[in-house]
């Protein structure tokens, strides 16, 4: 596309960190805005249906729990994705993960037989290992084969998501009601304390904001967390250093892959006890905190301030739904809206523009 | 029934079932092979399904529907173009974006459309005298519309068009080494815009089938997933129209078979056998010369700017 | 002229060529020549200025309107799409009125009459992809001539040719010349010059230094206007003793990423104390030697030996904390990670040591004041050791990679195409510091494609054809037809000062 003449578009050799910040609430506010005209078409205003989205999500003991409980599974995707950024690793497969994460920790609860105290450590160690093994496959395939990793992690989704199909409707298939497939109930060693009177499950919150913090430090401060950069940045000069590519992106995927799948245990440990059917569980969370991460910028200690964020949009859902009857399918439209504003907004961060009104 | 009638009306729903795969995934394929990847297919269909439906509904004509199907579609695409080509966005990112906003938009705008049944669906036909064809008269002749005729058709044109025609080596082109196509001065964005907005069309259109002819109605999430299928479709064809039809109409005997096979085989495994497939078929391309020769276009899903080398 | 952000690339710049000329513009890389010519091809437009064509002031506003004007470029990397067969690379892009359908009976014709008339043969439908560098080269000339191209630029055009092809070239050229043809020929080898050019015009820094009839100039002259002062064609370098054998090459073998051989039983000796300069065309199995000294690249057969010690196939790693050091040829690509810092990138390969990391946690501190110690012993010019590298002007970015790699002090250094790209200043430090390196008694493998550089620095000098070794000789009384010689493909008979190894 030809551009006019007195535009100059340059390529912005470094942007700081302000500015990075302002573009990124500059793309929020265009999405409520954009929203908002929904809303109005709904025949609400916009502000009425913010305020009470704010006042669902934040002004109530009740509201303020479950939104918490919503950013669980956000923070802990979240935090991997961004590990696995850094590392250009397109981690489109979170869902999966998490779904691999639940299935083993629902086969370690429903059929190992191991004594009480021992079922909720064996099921988070068993929940990561079933992740990390489902990220770990699109690494391989990456770093040997060249395939592409947003298509093979975004297939290994579906792949999980019959997987869990199967097992609930066959060999795992509980008691049925209505129509519905479920697996038996988790005994009750298997189920994750909550906060009292709320449905946070308060280890895998705590989990969540270690493992922010701990991948934080390793980013900044590791060995690995240097090597990734580098890998990321630049792999050619990786290679060039000696840093094993292979080992690199098998680490982000471990790490990426196994958070996920702790996002998982702690779904079907703490809020479902048993399994159901696939997109009950993951409620789209694989996807959402792609967006979550990307908002961090790849920084894991953002992760928890962006998956609060969007914790309040999808307590926002339930809210509109039940004061103002508007449909739940509206945060998918705010989700899908930020998203994209937020890259479209990248092209202020990365070029440059200026006028000269100089003669050619 | 006997099983001679099984296959017959296996077949004749998978061709049925097919048709959509196989119009989204020709339209995926000039995407791809112009270079970008648009992960919002299943976002496009939607709204082509849901738009279709609502046409249809209001104005009685099924194929005014079609067409509003593939122009909503169509929209939504240039929303993936402008910001993959011109913003030089994250097309990963912006095509699952859109997506969101698809399934999003639909299902808000859809609410009150659930459950009413389309009084003029695309008729049914049955062409006089080829259906009598033993076996292959009912399967391709019998109970299937204009719309699976047309788009068997669309296969040849969009294979000649890609492979033996200036614009088909422009596209083409385009999707392997933009830089070298535009020092010939072809303008790169304008074609990528193009093979975007096809790929929008084509799943807009392929939505609308499934509102207005395959199943005439509209249900919140109807898609269900198709758009995936279309992306895994595309790998699996090579990038390649001739290839996509065996394989649209292949992946869609596996879906048809899911259901049909219930008693013996695992439906879930069916099912998901296509994702496995595509898998599968980038393994067994990743080896070299057989990357050149069948491997995707190798400028895919990178942005291209002038000058930045 | 003709602005880049913080480098004016090309400046006042007035250049005429004649009719059925062959005329050469000559510059060191960085010159300005490129630039030039993507203006008159139309990827760049003109800041101020104006382009007269046959007296006549026109626009070329792209790729499109030079062709227009029948101007053609030949570019120094191809534009040619590697799926397509040669004959859709030559149509592509092209408008022959036949609406979208086309006619390909027709352009295979057409294409093997030019290939026949101008000696240039070609299968129309291979895939190119599967041509050799010569043959690729061989479509882009018929390319612009069945566009009608009656000006042809061509840019570095033997930069990937063997010495025999080169001939080839030249022999194409003059028949295109003498059927009327204008040709501009980019290049910074003072013998393709005097060999090809009817008029050269030499630029330096963004500005046209001298135009002047080749005939009525010599290449030290035309060296002169080109560097700006007397090349000294011998640099002062001190007497070194030689140390000890180092490196041992024997027999080695190793093959290209096509697959093919690479690297052919090559075999050499290198000493402490001694800089050895590895000459040859590009693209004769130097960067590939480069690779598997360093462990980037597999070998096939043959051993390494690094001080006694066999060093064949390790990993990268390996071999750097055995004392390799490597300045790689693409220093952007492979020798930095752009985005980070100068302190990041300084410690690229020791980050993994103390005292620059413990455990697994990377001190800062002190990567801090290497970087600072690295920045000042190195003049590296930047604001802070926290500036991206990215930033950084060609030279500074070198500066960073040697401050990098020479910091161990390593016992062998392998240098490929240091000074490439870099202006004249960079270009004596690095070779000031390669010979202090010397001094120190390191092992240097200077691989290079600028002849002189090679025969300034090097106390001997190894030949590289395709993949073998042509001789081994003492650059003290060497000649450069000797070495011509050699890089064309004869074998030098008894080296003077050194033997190949026997196995």
């Amino acid at each position: 596309m030809k551009k006019p003449a007195w535009l100059n578009v340059e390529r912005r050799p470094a942007a700081s960190g302000r500015l990075v910040f302002a573009v990124s609430i500059i793309a929020i506010l265009a999405a409520l805005v954009v929203a908002g005209i929904f809303f109005q078409i709904y025949g609400v205003s916009p502000v009425r249906a913010y305020q009470v989205i704010l006042k669902g999500a934040l002004g109530s003991w009740l509201g303020l729990t479950e939104t918490v409980r919503r950013a669980i599974p956000l923070l802990l995707i979240g935090v991997g994705l961004t590990i696995a950024f850094r590392a250009l690793f397109w981690n489109i497969g979170a869902e999966g993960q998490l779904l691999m994460g639940a299935i083993a920790a629902a086969g370690v609860a429903l059929f190992s037989g191991l004594p009480g105290p021992l079922l909720l450590p064996v099921m988070f160690i068993a929940g990561f290992a079933g992740g990390a093994a489902w990220g770990l496959i699109p690494a391989v395939l990456k770093v040997k084969l060249g395939i592409n990793d947003v298509i093979t992690t975004l297939m290994m989704n579906y792949i999980a998501i019959y997987l869990m199909e199967w097992l609930i409707h066959g060999p795992w298939k509980g008691p049925t009601a209505r129509g519905f497939a479920y697996t038996d109930q988790f005994p009750r060693a298997a189920w994750l304390p909550t906060l009292y009177g709320t449905r946070i499950h308060w280890p895998t919150l705590v989990l969540g904001l270690l493992l922010a913090l701990v991948m934080y430090i390793l980013v900044t401060r590791t060995r690995s967390g240097f090597e990734i950069r580098v890998v990321g940045e630049n792999p050619d000069a990786a290679r060039f250093a000696g840093i094993s590519q292979l080992k690199t992106t098998l680490l982000v995927m471990f790490i990426a892959g196994g958070f996920a799948g702790l996002a998982g245990v702690g779904e079907v440990a703490g809020i479902h006890h048993k399994l159901l059917g696939p997109l009950n569980i993951s409620m789209g969370y694989g996807y959402t905190a792609i967006i979550v991460a990307w908002l961090a910028r790849r920084n894991p200690l953002a992760v928890i301030i962006t998956s609060f964020l969007f914790a309040i949009i999808i307590s926002g859902g339930d809210v509109i739904k039940v004061s103002l009857g508007l449909p739940f399918q509206l945060i998918n439209v705010f989700n899908g809206l930020i998203l994209f504003f937020l890259i479209g907004s990248e092209v202020f961060i990365r070029y440059k523009a200026s006028f000269s009104f100089r003669r050619q | 029934m006997g099983w001679e009638m099984w296959i017959i009306t296996t077949l004749s729903r998978t061709l049925a079932y097919g048709t959509p795969l196989l119009l989204g995934t020709l339209g995926e394929i000039y995407t791809e092979r112009s270079g970008v990847l648009n992960l919002g297919v299943e976002g496009m269909m939607i709204m082509g399904a849901y738009s279709a439906f609502t046409t249809a509904y209001i104005t009685g004509n099924p194929w005014l529907g079609i067409l509003v199907g593939g122009v909503i579609g169509g929209i939504f695409s240039l929303i993936h173009a402008f910001a993959s080509v011109t913003l030089k966005a994250n097309q990963v990112v912006s095509g699952l974006s859109l997506t969101m906003l698809g399934l999003g938009l639909s299902g808000v705008l859809g609410r009150g459309w659930e459950g009413k049944p389309l009084p003029n669906p695309i008729p049914a036909i049955t062409v006089p005298g080829l259906s009598k064809i033993p076996i292959l008269g009912p399967i391709l002749f019998e109970g299937q519309n204009l719309l699976v005729y047309l788009t068997i058709l669309l296969v040849p044109l969009l294979w000649y068009i890609l492979y033996r025609t200036r614009i088909g080596i422009t596209i083409r082109s385009v999707g392997e080494s933009p830089a070298t196509a535009d020092s010939l001065g072809i303008n790169v964005d304008r074609v990528r815009y193009l093979c975007v907005l096809v790929g929008g069309v084509l799943a807009g259109v392929a939505g609308g089938y499934l509102s207005v002819a395959y199943r005439p109605a509209w249900t919140e999430g109807m898609t269900a997933g198709m758009g995936w299928i279309v992306i895994a479709l595309t790998i699996f064809a090579f990038w390649n129209p001739a290839h996509g039809m065996l394989g649209a109409y292949f992946f869609g005997a596996l879906y048809i078979l899911s259901f049909r096979l219930q008693p013996w085989i695992s439906p879930e495994f069916l099912k998901a056998m296509p994702y496995a497939f595509a898998i599968l078929v980038l393994v067994v391309v990743s080896r070299g010369t057989l990357q050149k020769r069948m491997g995707a276009p190798a400028a895919l899903s990178v942005p291209y700017t002038r000058g930045e080398e | 002229m003709k602005r880049f952000p913080g480098v004016v690339a090309s400046d006042g710049v007035n250049l005429g060529v004649r009719q059925g000329e062959i005329h050469c513009l000559l510059g060191e890389n960085g010159a300005g020549k490129t630039t030039l010519m993507r203006v008159l091809y139309g990827l760049y437009q003109p800041d101020a200025g104006e382009i007269l064509l046959n007296g006549k002031p026109i626009q070329i506003s792209s790729p499109r309107a030079a062709l227009t004007h029948h101007i053609g470029m030949v570019h120094q990397h191809f534009r040619l799409v590697p799926t397509l067969s040669v004959e859709e690379n030559i149509i592509l892009g092209l408008d022959e009125g036949t609406g979208p359908f086309l006619n390909l009976r027709k352009t295979r014709k057409k294409i093997r009459e030019i290939s026949e008339e101008y000696g240039l043969p070609i299968d129309p439908q291979a895939k190119v992809w599967q041509l050799t560098v010569g043959q690729q080269q061989r479509v882009e000339i018929i390319k612009a001539l069945y566009r009608d191209a009656s000006i042809l630029i061509m840019d570095e055009p033997t930069s990937v040719l063997t010495l025999q092809e080169v001939d080839q070239l030249f022999a194409t050229l003059r028949t295109l010349v003498d059927d009327g043809l204008t040709i501009i020929f980019i290049t910074h080898k003072l013998n393709e010059v005097m060999e090809i050019s009817d008029q050269v015009t030499v630029l330096r820094h963004g500005k046209v230094v001298a135009t002047l009839p080749t005939s009525q100039t010599d290449k030290p002259s035309l060296a002169k206007s080109m560097v700006g002062r007397e090349v000294v064609f011998r640099l002062e370098k001190s007497v070194v003793k030689r140390g000890e054998r180092l490196l041992q090459v024997d027999t080695l073998h190793a093959l290209n990423d096509r697959g093919l051989p690479a690297i052919r039983g090559v075999s050499f000796d290198l000493y402490g104390g001694e800089i050895l300069g590895v000459a040859g065309v590009s693209g004769n199995g130097q960067a590939e030697l480069a690779e598997v000294l360093t462990g980037l690249r597999k070998a096939t057969s043959g051993r390494i030996f690094l001080g006694g010690k066999d060093i064949t196939n390790r990993s990268a790693r390996e071999i750097t904390d055995a004392g390799v050091a490597h300045v790689p040829a693409e220093r952007i690509r492979m020798g930095i990670v752009p985005a980070l810092s100068i302190r990041e990138n300084l410690i690229l390969k020791s980050y993994r040591h103390p005292p620059f990391s413990r455990l697994c946690f990377l001190n800062r501190k002190e990567s801090d004041a290497k970087a600072r110690r690295a920045m000042e012993d190195y003049q590296i010019a930047a604001p802070s050791d926290e500036t991206a590298t990215k930033l950084l002007s060609g030279g500074n970015i070198q500066r960073v990679v040697l401050a990098r790699e020479l910091s161990g002090d390593p016992r062998l250094i392998i240098a490929a195409h240091p000074t490439y790209g870099l202006d004249v200043g960079a270009t004596e430090q690095v070779r000031q510091v390669l010979l202090k390196q010397r001094e120190r008694g390191a092992a240097v493998l200077l691989i290079s494609e600028d002849l002189e550089e090679i025969m300034t620095i090097s106390d001997r000098i190894l030949v590289l054809f395709n993949g073998d070794v042509m001789g081994i000789i003492d650059a003290d009384g060497a000649d450069v037809e000797q070495i011509g010689l050699m890089m064309a493909g004869t074998r030098h008979e008894g080296a003077v000062g050194e033997e190949t190894r026997v196995a």
